[in-house]
């Protein structure tokens, strides 16, 4: 409830005259940035879960490496949901929700088929290059096509407009264009898997000389990162323009809420970080299409064979392009997972965020440095001294803004009146799980301590930390969050909270014992799990743990997704267009904000994003547009 | 609903939304092609030996296309110019030869190309005609992209001249910028490829 005193009342969206343009330029082609957002978010998710699927059935193999794979399970699970989703979607006569029925049905069929395929799962043990390509989609999926659409195109998309005041994106149209292409970059990567030879099978960082020589899907990869590297590119140039032009009055820089301040960084991450990628994506298509060497050393021998090719190339010169990306990529990752925390922290702690400043400051610094600690992924290719030295510096200066962010999050809890809502319950938890993830990675980014730790599972669950209980929290953080501002309804608390203890507890049973077996030496991308090692053998047991764990973790997410569908159309109506009493823009507007978001026109701002508790007022809050 | 600053510069920034648009833009095809051009650094310095530009290439044909290009980017500026005095004819003229010089570029380079190819030489010959075509052909595929936007503003999308001149005029700009990176692109490809 606002009083009128405090806050303006919203006009009531009933009676604004909006163009209606009919079903497909509404829902399909729309240039609105907030249904942008919601095709971003629902892609995004669905890749997610798709991408956990192929892990689900990895686990098994390394689980239980001799045991046939009892495929009717690994069919009932996307079957359940489907079915799940159908009936609310039919129940609530919401379209959306029976079409994702239809997608999660559509999984559940690439499951059945390939399972059920005796070329591809002889005797139901899955293939070694099943079991690789695997590996290597549910790397891309992940980062590609699930966390960074979510992050940057989902929330990024929905949130900046409306948290910057602005009436849409600075080129709509534009927009648009970046959603389909990332689609058809999402559309292309599915058909990999049907490609002769299977999907790409040489990791997602597709090292060369490996990528060079490896199947089709490999070339059909390279194609899908080239759309999906188009659209970040389009989407960042009008995330930055968007916030530097379309700025409220009076919404100076310093009193942008630390979420676009997060996508502002991430989008110039974004912009010049590609590109590299994009060329050595160019540079590979040539070695594998043209026949260059670019990536191909000379004498380089395949199978007893010496490989018939001009040579001379440099397989070190893709990782040098690769990780030039994927490592701010990893900011990418993390920055708007930041900036959802930070807002859900502010709003239930009921006091401003600890250090503001410093906040911004360090993540500009952070934005800066992630371009100059690439080759900490590179330490034992033999690069030399110097150079490991140099990159061990700048890794260990990173890590000094990403603790001061760290810092001021968890300083900002302290004498607060904290609200134990969901959204909060999932922001607090990042701030450990993320922590835990950050500070294993510093054995990582030592070069001496490297040695030991590189490529094992150690790896694998240092950065698991970051982006699974890190930034994939803070992402059911922010749809809990901005639930009843898109809808205009809450999601059911009870089940949050089943799907939060859930989450938290499953994710450190697949996590934690991954930093164990690593620290024993076993190796990543082992097909068996490492049953073959004999310095494996103490820690083989905690495989099949890890194992139930993913299975029950899945499990977990039904009560999520019943609530997500449910809660639609028969969630908790809210009583104002400002449910958790908040102060940035976004709740300043109608609920659901209709196009051009501002009833009424454009807000002014006079003040800084969090202004809670703050002295004199009848409310514990002053929204930014309240003079 | 009415996006503001799509024409007039917002007066803190002092820009419109496209020049700024077009500026990240420009900035993120720096680190593609400086990607590139440190790629050619890092494989040339790793080879034993690195055949001269200039003893395998056609120089005087790429000079002919270092003027073209340069002719290009002036008769864009004019094209600008002549919209700023609000002379449309001559913008029409002007637009018109840089979309010529576009096509004169891509037909020196295809003669190029067809020469080489002619005499078997493909990309997978070695590592320095690998970089050759890889080069030029993505500078091949700018230049044809900023032809389609050109004829673009010189055919059908003229029209908006008549309703709205101002955001037309800044369109222009905006493309011309895209032009002359294009060209400042092959400025330093010649040099690299054909000379040193």
């Amino acid at each position: 409830m606002q009083p009128v005193a405090t806050a303006p009342p919203p006009v009531e969206s009933t009676h604004h005259h909006e163009e209606h343009p009919g079903f497909w330029r509404t829902y399909v082609f729309s240039i609105d940035h907030k249904v942008i957002g919601i095709q971003y978010l629902m892609t995004g998710l669905l890749f997610l879960f798709l991408g956990f699927t192929l892990m689900l059935l990895m686990r098994w193999q390394l689980a239980y490496p001799t045991k046939a794979i009892p495929g009717e399970w690994f069919v009932v699970l996307p079957a359940a949901v489907a079915l799940i989703s159908a009936v609310i979607g039919l129940v609530n006569k919401r379209k959306l929700a029976v079409l994702v029925g239809g997608v999660f049905a559509g999984i559940a069929g690439l499951v059945w088929y390939m399972v059920s395929d005796e070329t591809l799962f002889p005797q139901g043990i899955m293939l070694p290059e099943l079991y690789n390509s695997f590996g290597a989609m549910h790397g891309t999926i992940m980062v590609f096509l699930g966390v960074v659409p979510l992050a940057v195109g989902g929330f990024g998309n929905y949130v900046v407009p409306l948290q910057v005041g602005a009436p849409d994106m600075a080129f709509p149209k534009l927009n648009m264009m970046s959603y389909w292409v990332y689609f058809v970059g999402g559309v292309v990567m599915l058909t990999s898997f049907f490609v002769p030879g299977g999907a790409a099978n040489s990791g997602w960082t597709s090292y060369t000389p490996l990528a060079n020589i490896a199947t089709m899907g490999q070339t059909v990869w390279l194609t899908g990162m080239v759309f999906l590297i188009t659209s970040s590119l389009l989407g960042s140039v009008n995330f930055i323009v968007t916030i530097v032009q379309l700025r409220a009055k009076g919404l100076s820089f310093m009193r942008l809420p630390f979420f676009v301040w997060s996508q502002f960084i991430t989008a110039f991450l974004l912009l010049l970080a590609f590109p590299p990628l994009e060329a050595a994506a160019v540079l590979q298509l040539m070695d594998r299409l043209a026949g260059t060497s670019f990536f191909l050393p000379s004498g380089l021998v395949i199978s007893g064979q010496v490989l018939d090719v001009s040579g001379g190339g440099s397989p070190l010169l893709w990782q040098h392009l690769f990780w030039f990306l994927a490592h701010p990529e990893v900011y990418v990752l993390i920055l708007p997972a930041m900036g959802i925390v930070a807002e859900v922290i502010a709003n239930n702690t009921r006091r401003p965020l600890w250090g503001y400043k410093s906040l911004v400051y360090a993540a500009v610094f952070l934005g800066f440095m992630s371009f100059i600690v690439w080759a900490h992924h590179m330490f034992m290719t033999g690069m030399g001294t110097v150079i490991s030295t140099f990159f061990q510096t700048t890794t260990m200066i990173i890590s000094i803004p990403s603790v001061i962010i760290l810092t001021a999050l968890v300083i900002s809890l302290w004498g607060g009146s904290i609200r134990f809502t969901v959204p909060m319950l999932f922001a607090l938890a990042f701030l450990p799980m993320f922590g835990i993830g950050g500070l294993t990675g510093l054995p990582l980014g030592f070069s001496a301590t490297d040695i030991h730790l590189h490529d094992t599972y150690y790896v694998i669950g240092h950065f698991h930390y970051v982006v699974a209980p890190g930034t994939i929290f803070a992402l059911f953080a922010g749809i809990y969050y901005w639930f009843p501002k898109v809808t205009g309804r809450m999601m059911s608390p009870a089940l949050g909270k089943v799907h939060f203890w859930g989450s938290l507890v499953c994710m450190n049973g697949i996590f934690f014992p991954m930093l164990i077996q690593g620290l024993a030496g076993v190796s990543r991308r082992l097909y068996d799990g490492g049953a073959q090692y004999a310095h494996a053998q103490g820690v083989l047991q905690w495989n099949e743990f890890m194992s139930v764990s993913a299975w029950l973790l899945a499990v977990v997410q039904i009560p999520f997704i019943i609530n997500f569908f449910w809660s639609v159309k028969k969630g908790k109506r809210v009583e104002s267009d400002n449910p958790w009493e908040a102060t940035t823009l976004e709740w300043q507007t109608p609920t659901p904000p209709p196009h051009g978001n501002f009833a009424g026109g454009v807000p002014e701002v006079y003040h800084g994003p969090y202004e809670y508790s703050t002295p004199n007022g009848s409310k514990d809050y002053t929204p930014q547009n309240v003079a | 609903m009415q996006i503001p600053y799509t024409v007039a510069a917002r007066p803190d920034t002092g820009l419109h939304n496209s020049k700024l648009g077009i500026w990240l833009f420009l900035a993120s095809e720096v680190m593609l092609f400086g990607a590139l051009f440190s790629s050619y650094i890092l494989l040339r310095v790793a080879a034993p030996e690195w055949p001269h530009g200039s003893a395998l290439l056609n120089v005087p044909l790429a000079f002919l296309n270092t003027i073209i290009l340069i002719g290009s980017s002036v008769t864009m500026v004019m094209s600008w110019a002549s919209l700023m005095v609000k002379d449309f004819a001559k913008y029409k003229r002007y637009m018109g030869l840089t979309i010529l010089c576009g096509f004169g570029f891509l037909v020196v380079k295809g003669f190029e190309y067809g020469a080489k190819f002619s005499h078997g030489i493909f990309p997978s010959e070695d590592l320095f005609y690998a970089t050759y075509f890889t080069l030029t052909g993505l500078h091949g595929l700018h230049v044809i992209g900023g032809i389609i936007v050109n004829a673009y503003f010189w055919g059908p999308g003229s029209k908006m001249w008549a309703r709205e001149p101002e955001r037309f005029t800044n369109r222009i700009e905006v493309a011309g910028l895209y032009w002359h990176f294009v060209d400042l692109v092959w400025i330093f490809l010649f040099p690299v490829l054909y000379l040193l």
